[in-house]
């Protein structure tokens, strides 16, 4: 997406130029705290969701009433009947805490994302399905290429395919802000300004279900974008990701 | 090239002197208007402040949403309670008629009440609900004289800027700021579903903050504190859970 710094004058120059940034410094510097934040939500929230494992639909819930479905792990309260002989150790303290440290700065570095996104064009350019990739032709190609596992094409190096764009707009445009909303809509105190938010999802515990969901869908996503960096080349996407430079390797390939 | 790395070395140091004044300018508007919370220096300071600033700005004029009868809970939960203790065990046997909640620090008139003396204050009721930290929620409809009008009673001074509340199990207190606790909603409550609150769910006496999550709603209260300060309460951190 971003040019090289100079013009190139010659064949031989153009080689140079070609070790050209493949990801600009705001895209790395917010996927890398966006990394962070995901980690440290993740391993905070799993935390506080074993204080009760059980899942419920509508406002209420408590374990005197039948739950949606529950997980089959043991509980950090010795209230919750989970089956298993033992009480897991209470750490909801700093868990609550570190869960919402992180939501902000994932919530901050997510606005400042959008913001350059649409300012530098990376949205359109690098997010937004080009034209020629939407036929049906295009798509299905890119699929059977996909479950050969076969690498990708220098272009394609260079920016995203088809299937990341899609994956990609839907963990930033539908995955983030549901998870954003729901986890809102457990807040007594938004609920109090925003009354809408939670009964659209129909009601408090639906909004905590949702949010559930919608946290495993991201951690999904999280395994299967590690898994394909390791499968497209591990040591040049990370780079690529770290430095901002395409190496050699992918260049020849 | 140097003209242009210079040029960049000017711009990049206005655009830092603009942010941290920017900051700082924040921080003292922040500091008058009040949110910030008390637990603003610890190392999850930064999220608990923009937390708490937000919830600020956007409850001012807010209400717990309130539910029609028939979403009451049928199985409302308890949860676990700490046995309460010899002294407990003694007004209980009693039938809590020698229950007081004492009323202190910033007040002009320091004050012990009784049950009876407490349910003589106009009396309001609210359909609300009740969710834990932990995940688990109920709704019942709540019952007690509101915080705003026990507080007009004693009196308190203009610098108060929190109500520390105790339970009677010990090492037990929280707190809430002027916001919460002259919020019409926030009840010092006695009754639970048309009936003398139950021992198990805070009885005889629960502050209700329905705005706030359950362990904000601190069971078997004997004693309120207003503050301008938190640092002299356990931690400093406004309550006396944080781990």
């Amino acid at each position: 997406m971003s040019s090289p710094a100079w013009v190139a004058s010659s064949a031989s120059e153009i080689r140079v130029a070609a070790v050209r940034v493949r990801h600009s410094a705001v895209v790395r510097i917010t996927h890398w705290i966006t990394t962070l934040c995901f980690l440290a939500l993740l391993v905070s929230g799993i935390e506080i969701l074993i204080s009760h494992p059980r899942f419920y639909w509508g406002e209420t819930g408590n374990i005197l009433t039948a739950p949606l479905f529950k997980l089959p792990i043991p509980a950090s309260r010795a209230t919750v009947p989970t089956g298993y002989g033992f009480v897991l150790r209470d750490q909801n303290g700093w868990s609550r805490y570190l869960h919402f440290q992180a939501a902000w700065a994932a919530v901050l570095t997510g606005l400042l994302y959008m913001i350059c996104s649409l300012f530098t064009g990376h949205l359109r350019n690098n997010l937004l399905p080009a034209g020629a990739d939407l036929s049906w032709r295009a798509l299905s190609a890119v699929v059977v290429n996909h479950l050969r596992f076969r690498r990708p094409s220098e272009a394609e190096a260079r920016s995203y395919n088809v299937l990341q764009r899609f994956t990609y707009l839907l963990v930033i445009f539908v995955l983030f802000p549901l998870v954003i909303w729901t986890g809102l809509a457990m807040s007594p105190a938004i609920a109090s300004v925003f009354p809408a938010a939670v009964t659209v999802l129909g009601g408090q515990q639906s909004a905590r279900t949702i949010h559930f969901f919608v946290s495993v869908l991201l951690l999904l996503f999280f395994l299967v974008h590690v898994a394909m960096i390791c499968l497209a080349g591990f040591r040049t996407r990370m780079r690529a990701m770290i430095t901002g430079r395409i190496g050699k390797e992918m260049e020849q390939s | 090239m140097s003209r242009f790395s210079r040029r960049k070395l000017i711009a990049t140091s206005i655009a830092a002197t603009a942010g941290a004044s920017g900051l700082a300018a924040a921080a003292s508007l922040a500091r008058r208007y009040g949110l910030i919370p008390p637990d603003a220096g610890s190392i999850y300071g930064p999220g608990e402040t923009l937390t708490y600033a937000a919830q600020r700005i956007l409850t001012q004029h807010s209400l717990a949403r309130e539910f029609p009868r028939s979403e009451i809970s049928k199985t409302p939960f308890a949860n676990e309670v700490d046995p309460l203790g010899e002294t407990f065990r003694r007004l209980q046997e009693g039938a809590f008629t020698g229950w007081r909640l004492t009323v202190d620090g910033m007040v002009a008139r320091p004050v012990s009440f009784s049950l009876p003396e407490l349910k003589r204050f106009p009396r309001r009721s609210q359909i609300t609900h009740l969710a834990c930290e932990e995940g688990w929620s109920y709704i019942a409809e709540w019952a007690g004289a509101p915080l705003s009008h026990v507080l007009d009673a004693v009196g308190t001074l203009p610098q108060a800027r929190y109500v520390v509340y105790r339970s009677i199990q010990s090492d037990w207190w929280e707190s809430i700021d002027m916001a919460d606790a002259l919020h019409p909603q926030t009840l010092v409550t006695y009754a639970m579903n048309g009936d003398e609150l139950p021992v198990e769910f805070g009885g005889p006496l629960r502050l209700r903050v329905p705005r706030q999550l359950g362990y904000k709603s601190v069971k078997y209260i004997t004693r309120l504190t207003i503050t301008d300060s938190l640092k002299q309460f356990g931690k400093g951190l406004g309550s006396a859970s944080p781990e």
